[in-house]
């Protein structure tokens, strides 16, 4: 599930800044693609993809600084499916 | 036969455009000329608004909103906007507050605001311009200053502040150390002072302040939000809902403008003729329509967007806003042409509609800004990447 949930978040940044060439570790802040607009546009992708609802305590720099953070960020919202 | 008490009582339907529509024409159309004259909304409407449920309908049932659709509440602010921009004006500002404050708002701050936000017992404002930055966040000079142990000190001048002279609760937006936190503060609290500005261009009577701000104490469940980092969110997310509701409003305005036009163009005669059979003026109409149109759509589009949860949104905002407010200002100054010297006289719609659409164009963030924004769409996949950048 993490796979995927890195895909489509590395998928909606490409989406958003065709420029981007990032790996699952690069930090977007340093390269410059986080603004208060796209911060806005990211959690909003967040809680419509994945179902859930982010809370101001969540809204740490360090939550969305990767995208490997922010699978992190989802996986401790969305249980991972049932094995068998 | 009569009810008995232990009958459900039915809900009221929930405000939809048709019922806005009435309210509108019925209570605010046949005196939008005296609120602008007078440059005030007088309370009277102001309660008439709150028992229609019209302030914040949007809000969940759990604190006594509606739960209404934006695509809902879209065509309600157009229909406010068709009557009078300054009313308008006033439900957009509480709109924000109220929208921040629903998505946030901590538990305590929604069970202590929100019923008399939904109820329009409490009304909202929104603080951000100041006089020597206008509305560009960066310039913010307000200061809060975190205390020991909790809590906050503000301090600042906000100015063009609409509403600033009726609203209850405050959402001030000021600076803590490098971010920019955004605080409520209710009217009440020593230090907070409102000050009218008067003979505004437009919007004339949407009770437009400039409120001081001095050595106002606030505990710390004053801050609305995240800080660090995200606090820049708060003012995206609710200038996104103040766009949103300034685009329905202009859309409100071309279609005025039709309103006030057709009329005019089929009473009066030119050479014994109706003034409508001018392709000139059909060609004026005819544009008017179209955009009428076209903005609706657009505003519509944004809403069902913000109903989805869909980032796409605040794009699609930004775009809806754009052309509704400058088309609603192209519109109404050609609403005044074809009205002639009439629609240049004291008390005429036409000249009303002349100076709140100007006003359109500026607020929420200005055209010329936004386009810089709108403008970055179309070099999305043309910008070098990050690694080309690097070499």
């Amino acid at each position: 599930m993490a796979e995927n949930t890195a895909e489509k978040i590395a998928g909606f940044i490409r989406e958003r800044f065709p420029e981007a060439e990032i790996t699952e570790s690069d930090d977007i802040f340093s390269l410059g693609y986080i603004n208060s607009l796209f911060a806005m546009e990211l959690v909003m992708y967040l809680e419509k993809t994945f179902g859930i609802t982010l809370g101001n305590d969540d809204l740490r720099i360090d939550n969305f600084r990767t995208v490997k953070a922010m699978t992190g960020l989802v996986s401790r919202y969305v249980a991972p499916a049932p094995v068998g | 036969m009569t009810s008995t008490l232990t009958e459900p009582v039915a809900a009221p339907p929930a405000p939809d455009r048709d019922s806005a529509r009435a309210f509108v024409d019925e209570h605010i159309v046949p005196k939008a000329e005296e609120y602008d004259r007078l440059g005030r909304i007088p309370e009277e409407l102001l309660e008439r608004v709150a028992a229609e449920g019209l302030w914040a309908p949007f809000l969940s049932p759990e604190f006594g909103g509606r739960g209404l659709a934006m695509t809902t509440l879209g065509e309600i602010h157009e229909e406010f906007g068709r009557g009078c921009s300054s009313m308008r004006s006033l439900l957009t500002v509480h709109t924000m507050l109220s929208w921040a404050l629903q998505r946030w708002g901590s538990r305590e701050q929604l069970e202590r605001w929100a019923p008399g936000l939904a109820a329009g017992r409490v009304l909202g404002a929104f603080c951000l311009s100041e006089p020597g930055a206008g509305s560009d966040a960066a310039g913010i000079a307000a200061s809060a200053a975190a205390q020991p142990g909790g809590g906050w000190v503000l301090n600042g001048v906000k100015t063009w502040i609409t509403g600033g002279l009726r609203a209850d609760l405050f959402l001030v937006f000021a600076k803590a150390g490098p971010s920019t936190v955004a605080l409520l503060v209710p009217r009440d609290t020593p230090g907070v002072e409102a000050t009218p500005i008067d003979d505004m261009l437009g919007t004339r009577a949407s009770l437009v302040a400039e409120v001081r701000f001095t050595d106002v104490r606030l505990g710390p469940d004053a801050l609305l939000g995240p800080g660090a980092f995200a606090s820049g969110m708060v003012l995206t997310g609710t200038l996104d809902l103040g766009r949103f509701s300034v685009a329905s409003g202009s859309v409100g305005i071309i279609q005025a403008c039709i309103d006030l036009s057709a009329a005019h163009a089929s009473r009066r005669t030119i050479g014994g003729r109706p003034l409508r059979d001018l392709q000139l003026i059909q060609a004026k109409l005819s544009d008017m329509v179209t955009d009428v149109r076209a903005g609706r759509l657009m505003c519509a589009e944004a809403g069902r967007l913000k109903d989805a949860g869909d980032p796409a949104t605040i794009m699609a905002t930004w775009v809806a806003k754009y052309f509704a407010s400058s088309a609603a200002a192209r519109h109404a100054s050609e609403a005044v042409q074809i009205h002639g010297a009439l629609g240049c006289s004291p008390g005429h719609p036409a000249a009303r509609l002349y100076r709140d659409s100007k006003v359109m164009e500026i607020i929420e963030g200005s055209n010329e800004i936004q386009r810089i924004t709108i403008a970055g769409e179309a070099y999305r996949d043309r910008l070098p990447t990050n690694k080309e950048r690097a070499r």
